[in-house]
């Protein structure tokens, strides 16, 4: 099975300052649903944006999907995300002054090849397919500031979704949520992504839902820049 | 398509701090159209102050000089042309008509202004329109005079008062001829021109205020009716102003039967010469002379039109050639603008402040945008997840202001229409600016298009602070 990512030598920095992220090797096989944790601080965000391309990798490789991210330029990056990679926040989903199915549509707006992955159907159709089963079918036409937090992170995995991207990252989407709505939303995340045969890469500080994942790689064994 | 929908909904998000932008950039531009258009209509109501005439002629001297006291009523005339001189011209075979003007006197700081029907006739101002009446007649007669609109209005007047002229200009006369006073029998429309201004009476009638103490100058010709009339012409040549040897009859008893007017025909300008000795014993009075017993002898300047715009050229050449008396013929249109520029760093440095005002309501709307970047971090973020690189956030901020600064110029271009048409009349009343309501011209489009690059330029700097932030927060919002 091909790798959805590959990391060699990573080093990164945010300018002249310590080094963050030091990882020797870090690979995950495509359709993994990997659980990645570690305590604050531990450099789980930085490396999620390594990996999303918005940040630039100091040192090394970064392969995702057999593209060196490492040795693309900015845009290069920025349209390589656009076009595979799905990304959740741990909260603040939303741009407040776009509805619900607007922010869902977004990538697929943003990005005229994440557009053609829609298998022919409309942005708006899709949009609303995967609201439904994500089971927030009735709240396309809300405003965003309406929703509860529940409401809100699904509507980000919805968005994320679209166009079934081959890489899903979430960068602790549940960690506002209670114990019993965490369990539903990742059992529906987990639907979602392997309709779409997404690889999903999960970032908690919260190891009761390791035992959900297919893998678990724990940072601070494998990032050496913290001790 | 994308982040233009996106700049307008985040725009509409932020109504309210939308509107206040959008606002003081219309408030703004509405003040710069609007010094737009008062210019434009200064500049027209100043270059119609007479339409339709070919030539203005007077004697030789400067341009400026010759327009500012043949149309504007400003500053003094130095010299007459003779009426011969005058005559001779307007039978030229060039000529279709000629309005002459008889200047240099005044009534209570209006000018009054000696012509005759040909003014009624020829006159225009303001693309073609005529001279009309408001109330009353034209002046024909001897002692008829016609008042423009704001002579009336200012000194109320009403048909039938009698006024009395001034010799010379200026609020307050050398000489005041009380004894001949003329009767209003006409009151001007409104024209929002000099010719407001101003008291028009017969070219005889000005003749008439010319003569020493109402009598004219007599001479010895066979005008001189009967022997009541020993008016006898001082020889001594001297200028009326420093003296005043004319003795007027106090006896105060009118005669009927005393026709003793005689009307000078030397042609002599009227300043140099004022020998009327009137009678001793007989009191003249104005009443005594009909406007046939005087003859004309000067007009201090006269408008030409002619048969055929092709020979203005020829026939100023001409003038200007003119052995007889020096005379000087000049383009209205060619004079005016001369005049206009001369006056044009009054409207340069009433356009500068207007400008300076948009730059400052352009940069009302830079600050707006700028401080509301820190709440709009998270936002931005997420753009960048979703896979927009940090040029298009750039471009969203950009694109913003630039809508904002269209939004504003074009509120602020309707809210000049609207002033125009609800005030338009109300100015025009007011202070006599007419503003013409025009479609926007290229001076409009022009500015509108600066206005526009101009936001769009400003933009540039909270969408730079954008697009580094968005470069170092990526997808973390780092304080």
């Amino acid at each position: 099975m091909s790798l959805a990512i590959e990391v060699r030598g990573l080093r990164f920095r945010y300018g002249d300052g310590p080094w963050v992220l030091d990882i020797g090797e870090l690979t995950l096989e495509r359709g993994t649903r990997a659980f990645l944790f570690g305590p604050s601080g531990s450099g789980k965000t930085t490396l999620l944006g390594v990996l999303a391309g918005v940040l630039a990798a100091t040192e090394g490789e970064v392969r995702v999907l057999g593209e060196d991210l490492a040795s693309l330029s900015g845009a290069r990056r920025d349209a390589f995300r656009a076009e595979h990679i799905g990304y959740v926040f741990q909260m603040f989903n939303l741009i407040p002054y776009l509805s619900v199915l607007d922010n869902i549509a977004l990538p697929a707006r943003m990005d005229a090849k994440r557009r053609a992955r829609l298998d022919g159907a409309g942005v708006k159709d899709t949009a609303a397919l995967l609201a439904d089963h994500l089971h927030i079918g009735d709240l396309l036409k809300k405003p965003v500031t309406e929703l509860s937090v529940g409401q809100q992170q699904r509507v980000a995995a919805c968005r994320a979704l679209i166009g079934s991207p081959e890489i899903i990252v979430a960068d602790e989407p549940t960690s506002s949520l209670d114990f019993d709505r965490r369990e539903a939303f990742l059992r529906l995340l987990f639907q979602e992504c392997e309709r779409a045969g997404s690889t999903l890469v999960f970032v908690s500080h919260d190891r009761t839902l390791e035992g959900m994942f297919s893998r678990t790689i724990s940072l601070p064994d494998v990032n050496k820049a913290v001790l | 398509m994308l982040v233009f929908d996106l700049a307008l909904k985040s725009l509409r998000n932020r109504a309210f701090s939308t509107s206040l932008t959008v606002g003081s950039i219309a408030l703004s531009f509405a003040l710069l159209i609007g010094v737009e258009n008062v210019r434009v209509g200064m500049r027209e109501s100043f270059s119609n102050t007479i339409s339709q005439t070919d030539l203005i002629v007077g004697t030789k001297g400067g341009t400026i000089q010759l327009l500012l006291y043949s149309v504007f009523g400003m500053g003094a005339p130095t010299e007459n042309v003779s009426w011969e001189a005058y005559r001779q011209w307007a039978e030229h075979p060039a000529v279709e008509w000629t309005i002459p003007y008889s200047l240099g006197d005044s009534h209570r700081g209006f000018r009054v202004v000696g012509t005759n029907e040909d003014f009624y006739r020829h006159y225009r101002y303001r693309g073609g329109q005529e001279i009309a009446l408001a109330e009353g007649r034209a002046n024909t007669d001897l002692y008829d005079v016609t008042l423009g609109a704001d002579v009336a209005a200012e000194l109320n007047y009403a048909l039938g008062d009698e006024v009395s002229v001034t010799h010379g200009i200026g609020e307050v006369g050398f000489v005041t001829h009380d004894h001949m006073p003329f009767t209003v029998v006409g009151i001007l429309d409104k024209t929002f021109t000099p010719v407001d201004r101003a008291l028009y009476v017969t070219l005889e009638g000005m003749e008439a205020i010319h003569w020493e103490d109402g009598a004219p100058p007599a001479s010895d010709d066979e005008h001189v009716h009967d022997d009541e009339a020993e008016a006898a012409p001082a020889d001594d040549g001297h200028a009326h102003d420093d003296e005043a040897e004319a003795a007027p009859a106090d006896d105060g008893h009118a005669h009927d039967d005393e026709a003793e007017a005689a009307p000078a025909d030397d042609g002599h300008v009227h300043d140099d010469e004022a020998e009327a000795a009137p009678a001793d014993d007989g009191h003249v009075h104005a009443e005594d002379i009909s406007i046939e017993d005087v003859e004309i002898s000067q007009v201090t300047s006269f408008f030409v039109g002619t048969t055929d715009r092709r020979d203005v050229l020829q026939l100023q050449r001409d003038i200007n050639d003119f052995e007889d008396e020096p005379m000087m013929a000049v383009l209205p249109g060619v004079a005016l603008n001369e005049m206009w520029q001369g006056l044009g760093y009054a409207e340069t440095g009433l356009r500068l402040v207007a400008i300076f005002v948009v730059l400052v309501g352009l940069l009302g709307m830079l600050v707006s945008l700028y401080t509301s970047l820190n709440e709009r971090r998270r936002e931005m973020a997420i753009l960048r997840a979703v896979g927009a690189g940090p040029s298009r956030i750039l471009g969203l901020l950009v694109l913003e202001s630039v809508c904002l600064a269209a939004a504003g110029a074009l509120a602020g271009l309707a809210l000049v229409y609207g002033l125009l048409a609800a005030g338009q009349s109300i100015v025009e009343a007011q202070v006599g600016l007419f503003i013409p309501i025009r479609p926007p011209g290229p001076v409009e489009l022009l500015l509108l298009g600066a206005v526009v690059t101009a936001g769009f330029l400003m933009g540039f700097v909270p969408a730079f602070k954008a697009y580094r932030t968005a470069l170092h927060d990526g997808l973390a919002v780092r304080v």
